[in-house]
């Protein structure tokens, strides 16, 4: 695989990639804690329109750039138990939160004193993490660890099968979403 | 994008305010595909957050732990705090968010939002508390399960990893159960 720019130049390309990171999660309304919560209420479903256009938009493109051979995949090992055990703490502390990681730190800028105080439990998180880290290791990240593996490798179906699924569910999502089941606290968002 | 009654910083209160300056949501999804793929490409690096937030939690660990101590540590030692482009990405995050809200002019400090207070009231200490523990939770969470809704949920999901998949679903359905026991007395 071939980049176009030096590594040391794509460490500062990562500021404007950052920063337009930071635009569109302000401006996409996440960075509101009442939306990320509203979300897993079912009452507000802005969190899912974007994050299921990002995957199929982002996960195409990123399927033709690694077929030209102009992209490297980056999976994170299927550490089964972990993985699940993290993602279910994970729901837990979003909606505590009202945030998560990425969207808590923009909405730190955006005058949320709740985000501010809740990075800095995120920062304890991150040292309760370290200082179990071996006991988790040794534990839990080793039961049912499949390894890093994509969906196609352990289905019978191709690349182009999930993305073709992920689009009829999101059609049928989308549209249901925009006709009979708006929330009424988005219809006078246009 | 938002044609409602206050596009351009008319509006004072309530709702309308929230949504002044928002774009159409599926069209940031277009937008954060589109970063995706620079990401891949120019940077080869997946966008996410968490990764370099924990290394940053070492430095915070510093004064309290000691330096031999957090060099001595197993996760750290993995992940050690560097200016590298995870961290650069994170810190211009913050900075993409206050360069929008200022252009918005929607800057507004919140203690208490107004989901939130609708069922557990207006106590400030309240919700700080709720946000501190919500953030040790989900830190620790994300940390276990190796990323968090950028690293996995987006980026992750979009390479179509097994991993990912399973963070995205059980962290949805514990979500939705934890919104549950939380607002199911909630008048609205």
């Amino acid at each position: 695989m071939n980049l176009p720019v030096s590594p040391e130049t794509a460490r500062w390309l990562a500021i404007p990639l950052g920063i337009l990171f930071g635009v569109l999660l302000h401006r996409g309304g996440v960075a509101n804690y009442n939306v990320i919560v509203n979300q897993f209420r079912f009452k507000d479903f802005t969190v899912l329109k974007i994050m299921f256009t990002a995957i199929i938009v982002g996960g195409i493109g990123v399927l033709l750039l690694h077929g030209a051979g102009h992209a490297a995949y980056h999976i994170k090992p299927a550490n089964m138990l972990g993985v699940a055990l993290g993602a279910a703490l994970f729901g837990v502390g979003m909606v505590l939160y009202g945030y998560c990681p990425g969207t808590g730190v923009a909405a730190m800028a955006t005058g949320s004193v709740h985000a501010i105080v809740g990075f800095a439990g995120m920062l304890l998180g991150g040292v309760l993490y370290a200082l179990s880290f071996t006991w988790v290791e040794a534990n839990i990240q080793k039961v049912a660890a499949l390894g890093k593996v994509r969906l196609p490798e352990v289905t019978s179906i191709p690349d182009w099968g999930w993305f073709g699924i992920l689009i009829a569910i999101a059609s049928v999502v989308f549209w249901l979403l925009e006709t009979k089941f708006k929330p009424a606290s988005e219809k006078s968002n246009g | 994008m938002n044609e409602s009654k206050c596009t351009f910083g008319n509006c004072c209160c309530g709702p309308d305010n929230e949504k002044k300056g928002r774009w159409n949501p599926y069209l940031v999804g277009i937008g954060l595909g589109i970063l995706s793929w620079l990401a891949f490409a120019v940077v080869n690096q997946p966008l996410g957050i968490s990764t370099a937030l924990s290394s940053a939690s070492s430095v915070c660990a510093l004064p309290v732990m000691g330096g031999e101590a957090v060099a001595k540590n197993a996760y750290w030692a993995k992940t050690p705090f560097k200016w590298d482009g995870g961290m650069l990405f994170l810190i211009s995050t913050f900075v993409g968010s206050l360069l929008s809200v200022l252009a918005a002019r929607s800057f507004r400090v919140e203690k208490v939002p107004a989901t939130w207070a609708d069922r557990f009231g207006n106590s400030a200490g309240k919700r700080m508390a709720a946000a501190f523990l919500g953030g040790v939770i989900i830190m620790y969470g994300a940390r276990m399960a190796g990323g968090c809704t950028s690293g996995h949920g987006i980026s992750g999901s979009l390479q179509l990893a097994v991993s990912s998949w399973v963070f995205f679903l059980t962290m949805f359905a514990s979500g939705a159960a934890t919104a549950l026991l939380l607002f199911h007395k909630s008048a609205k």
